[in-house]
């Protein structure tokens, strides 16, 4: 019935300027492009922080005898616990989304900026808020808490279980609250930006594989940090008012049994893993629509199969809700509805196999130009082959059974979860970098920085997959390796701990890049990397409208490259339609 | 409120984008770019996803209550007296929906005075069910969890509650904090709207938050008060 009025009152149009102030310009700015390097600039402070600590763990580890430790059992814990919050969501899910997805979602389809600029600040400002909130569980009394980036209970519901478990567990459950609230925001803005701003011609089957792996990731942020938000609220009032709703009758704590009954810590792990497992996509989805991109890119082709991989995306992202499960096998339940798990988790094999030949199709008889952008892209790639394996292994509950509790699952998360998407977040940024600050980012250190990470984080998670296999369990701070009854064990521990240190430093020579390049680096054109899409018709840095002034109309799909027939190997989305006869029809 | 205000300027409105709204290219269909193929506002989309989302956490508590009610033995604590409140607040909510509607209407006719008038109503609407559900709530501390149950020291407050008010206070307190909020909202959506800073649209836009913080209630009324009511 308003139909009539929407269109009247868009017409009237509020020009905004650039604001001149530094503190509107560059802190409360509503410029989706400086919200993007603001997330980008927290990632980096804490994954400082996230390897830090797990550095710390790993030292702990190596040097670990019954008589005498680094750090003590609760230490351990706390460092384990603030390395995987601190990474999986302020890390892996705030710089591929928040940062990348934030700079150049509306670039990539040809926006001004996202739909709603001023909640986008919002959400930069409650993820910060969230970040800030966390980082005080290392200061408060008693320190961070012991249960794991997970936050089981009924651990996580009992105040006094440990020092951490007081102060430190409620700023934990209080940050991630938070964080939903910022994720729900942002991906409300992502949708809407991607659906109702493209530009003309920018028909959803000419979005590059980036802007459809944001898109698709904030539908998945969307509904699945809902579900976290509400097991989060139930947390902190067991914790707070004395509810019972993840805490049984007959806990018994300190020689007392607790006065609580009637709750099950197995309705907060199907809450947290209904989340959970979409999580990982969370962080993974973009990693794969930034490799994709940058593949065809350095590939000089077009991408093998664009229309299977936007199904592949989306398939992943439906077929990722009903997962959850199989974080569960080992919790108890039902071997029918177990068996039900594993085969919808062994689905998602299917378009994840279907992406992994996508890309090496783009690669055949390509000519490929390996850059630092380039080698992380490949690196992702067979981080995504290596790591993924092991998932398939993982996704039959009998086999779950044995690994659960091991190092096993420790190498295979972190390789597809962490380390992979990490990757895409350094191809990334060797790949947008001369955009966003109209300098390259030096080659050889990154090529240096490329070969000691794939070579470090490899040594660091294949043994880990082996002494897995021997069954050595995880999360715990030591126990007599003699146990094992394999000699191996010791200098293994040693060996992953001097890989993690070459990993972290060759992480600092990355950074050190970063911001020396800020400065220092040549300086990079408009379209440094000869690509198609509409980030590279833009000024590097882009104006504050991103388009200066002008409005681009696209006539191409997001990948013409070396078109037969055309003048250069590349064809741009806003060429005229006569550029390559026959690509006009895509 | 100001998520409201935040949206008031949306980057559609800035000016090399004015084409949205336009007809698409030649040959083109909707979805081809360059215009909304929704044929909504942006903000009215935004405001269908928070409800989307909004919903599922909702749900995840409803669902919570159902599995924790299904594994014990549930006490029915609504006699009489508590559902003809609650079915008063029923009544009170689901005529602010009314009123919200008439202030949708006048709003898309331009009748300025009415839809200020029919929104401040909605408003008034929802502070008698919020007002009417805190007596509530402090009748009910004062029947039953006084004195509370003595606990060690793993809760803060020294306390445990029982999981009928444990579930009962979770899901009305966050659907009470969802009009609470929507109070604010309307309050400070009808002065702007007063004063020209809001256009109709961002009155309809609230209407359908409205809408759905009513919606909610009609899960909550028959799951926690009429299944728990003492017959
Ligand atoms: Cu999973």
């Amino acid at each position: 019935m308003s139909v009539a009025h929407d269109v009247e009152e868009e017409h009237e149009v509020h020009v905004h300027q650039e604001p001149k102030e530094f503190i509107w310009k560059y802190i409360f700015s509503t410029d989706h492009k400086v919200i993007g390097k603001q997330y980008f600039l927290l990632a980096i402070v804490a994954v400082v922080i996230g390897l830090g600590l797990s550095l710390a763990f790993r030292y702990h580890l190596a040097t670990y005898t019954p008589q005498g430790m680094f750090l003590n059992p609760d230490h351990y814990l706390q460092a384990v616990t603030m390395h995987g919050t601190i990474l999986v969501f302020m890390v892996l899910t705030t710089a591929p989304l928040g940062g990348f997805g934030n700079y150049f979602l509306p670039i990539q389809i040809g926006a001004v900026d996202m739909a709603f600029p001023r909640l986008n600040m919002l959400s930069f400002w409650l993820t910060l808020l969230s970040f800030l909130v966390l980082i005080a569980a290392f200061v408060v009394p008693g320190g961070p808490p012991v249960s794991g980036w997970t936050g089981y209970p009924p651990l996580s519901a009992i105040n006094s279980a440990t020092p951490g478990m007081g102060l430190g567990q409620t700023l934990w459950v209080g940050s991630i609250a938070i964080f939903c609230l910022a994720s729900l925001v942002g991906a409300i803005n992502f949708i809407v930006t991607t659906l109702d701003l493209r530009a003309r011609g920018m028909s959803l089957m000419r979005m590059p594989l980036s802007t459809w792996a944001w898109f698709i990731t904030a539908i998945i942020a969307l509904l699945s940090f809902a579900v976290l938000f509400a097991g989060g609220l139930l947390l902190i009032l067991d914790r707070e008012l004395g509810t019972s709703f993840y805490i049984p009758a007959g806990v018994v704590f300190g020689a007392k049994e607790l006065n609580h009954k009637g709750g099950s810590p197995l309705l907060y792990q199907h809450l947290f893993w209904f989340f959970g497992h979409p999580e990982v996509y969370i962080a993974i989805l973009p990693g794969m629509g930034i490799v994709s991109h940058i593949l065809a890119n350095f590939a000089r082709k077009p991408i093998f199969g664009y229309n299977a991989m936007v199904y592949a995306i989306a398939a992943i992202g439906v077929i990722g809700f009903f997962v959850w499960g199989h974080h569960m096998f080992q919790s108890g339940m039902s071997p029918y509805v177990a068996v039900a798990f594993s085969i919808l988790t062994m689905t998602i094999g299917v378009p994840s196999a279907i992406k992994t030949f996508n890309w090496l199709g783009t690669l055949w008889k390509g000519n490929i130009e390996f850059t630092s952008a380039m080698l992380f892209a490949l690196g992702f790639v067979s981080l995504f082959v290596s790591g993924g394996i092991s998932g398939i292994f993982l996704g039959q509950n009998a086999v779950d059974i044995y690994f659960h509790d091991t190092y096993f699952v420790v190498a295979h998360f972190h390789l597809i979860m962490g380390v992979a998407a990490m990757f895409s977040i350094a191809a990334g940024t060797y790949y947008w970098f001369p955009k966003m600050f109209g300098r390259y980012m030096n080659e050889p250190l990154g090529k240096l920085h490329f070969w000691l990470t794939f070579v470090s984080v490899y040594s660091v998670f294949i043994p880990m997959h082996i002494m897995g296999l021997w069954g050595h369990p995880r999360r715990y701070a030591g126990f007599e390796y003699a146990f094992l009854n394999d000699p191996m064990i010791p200098s293994m521990h040693n060996m992953i701990t001097a890989a993690a240190f070459v990993a972290v430093l060759a992480q600092l020579l990355f950074i050190f890049n970063y911001f020396w390049s800020m400065y220092k680096g040549a300086v990079a054109p408009e379209n440094p990397w000869n690509g198609t899409s509409l980030e590279w018709i833009t000024a590097s840095p882009p104006a504050f409208d991103n388009f200066g002034g002008k409005e681009p109309v696209v006539n191409h799909g997001a990948y013409e490259y070396s078109v037969p027939g055309a003048e250069k190997d590349y064809i741009m989305q806003t060429d005229p339609p006569e550029a390559a006869p026959h690509a006009a029809a895509h | 409120m100001s998520e409201a205000a935040a949206t008031a300027d949306t980057a559609a409105a800035h000016a090399p984008a004015a084409s949205h709204g336009h007809a698409p290219a030649p040959g083109g269909n909707l979805w081809d770019g360059g215009v909304r193929p929704l044929g909504a506002h942006s903000k009215k989309f935004g405001m269908w996803l928070f409800i989307v989302s909004d919903s599922i956490t909702f749900a995840a508590l409803l669902f919570a209550y159902s599995y924790v009610r299904l594994s014990n033995v549930w006490p029915t604590p609504f006699h009489g007296h508590s559902i003809v409140t609650s079915t008063a607040m029923t009544f009170v909510l689901l005529s602010s929906s009314l009123t919200m509607v008439l202030a949708v209407d006048a709003a898309n006719k331009k009748l300025r005075d009415k839809a200020v008038l029919w929104t401040m109503l909605t408003a008034l609407g929802g502070l008698i069910f919020v007002v009417l559900h805190t007596m509530e709530w402090l009748g009910i501390i004062n029947d039953h969890l006084m004195p509370l149950i003595k606990a060690g020291e793993e809760t803060k407050s020294g306390w445990t509650m029982p999981m009928v008010w444990g579930t009962f206070f979770a899901a009305t307190g966050m659907h009470m904090l969802h009009v609470t909020v929507g109070v604010g909202y309307l309050v400070v959506l009808a002065l702007q709207y007063k004063n020209g800073k809001f256009k109709a649209i961002d009155i309809e836009v609230a209407g359908l938050y409205w809408h759905f913080v009513d919606l909610v209630w009609m899960f909550v009324f028959p799951l926690i008060y009429l299944m728990s009511a003492k017959i």
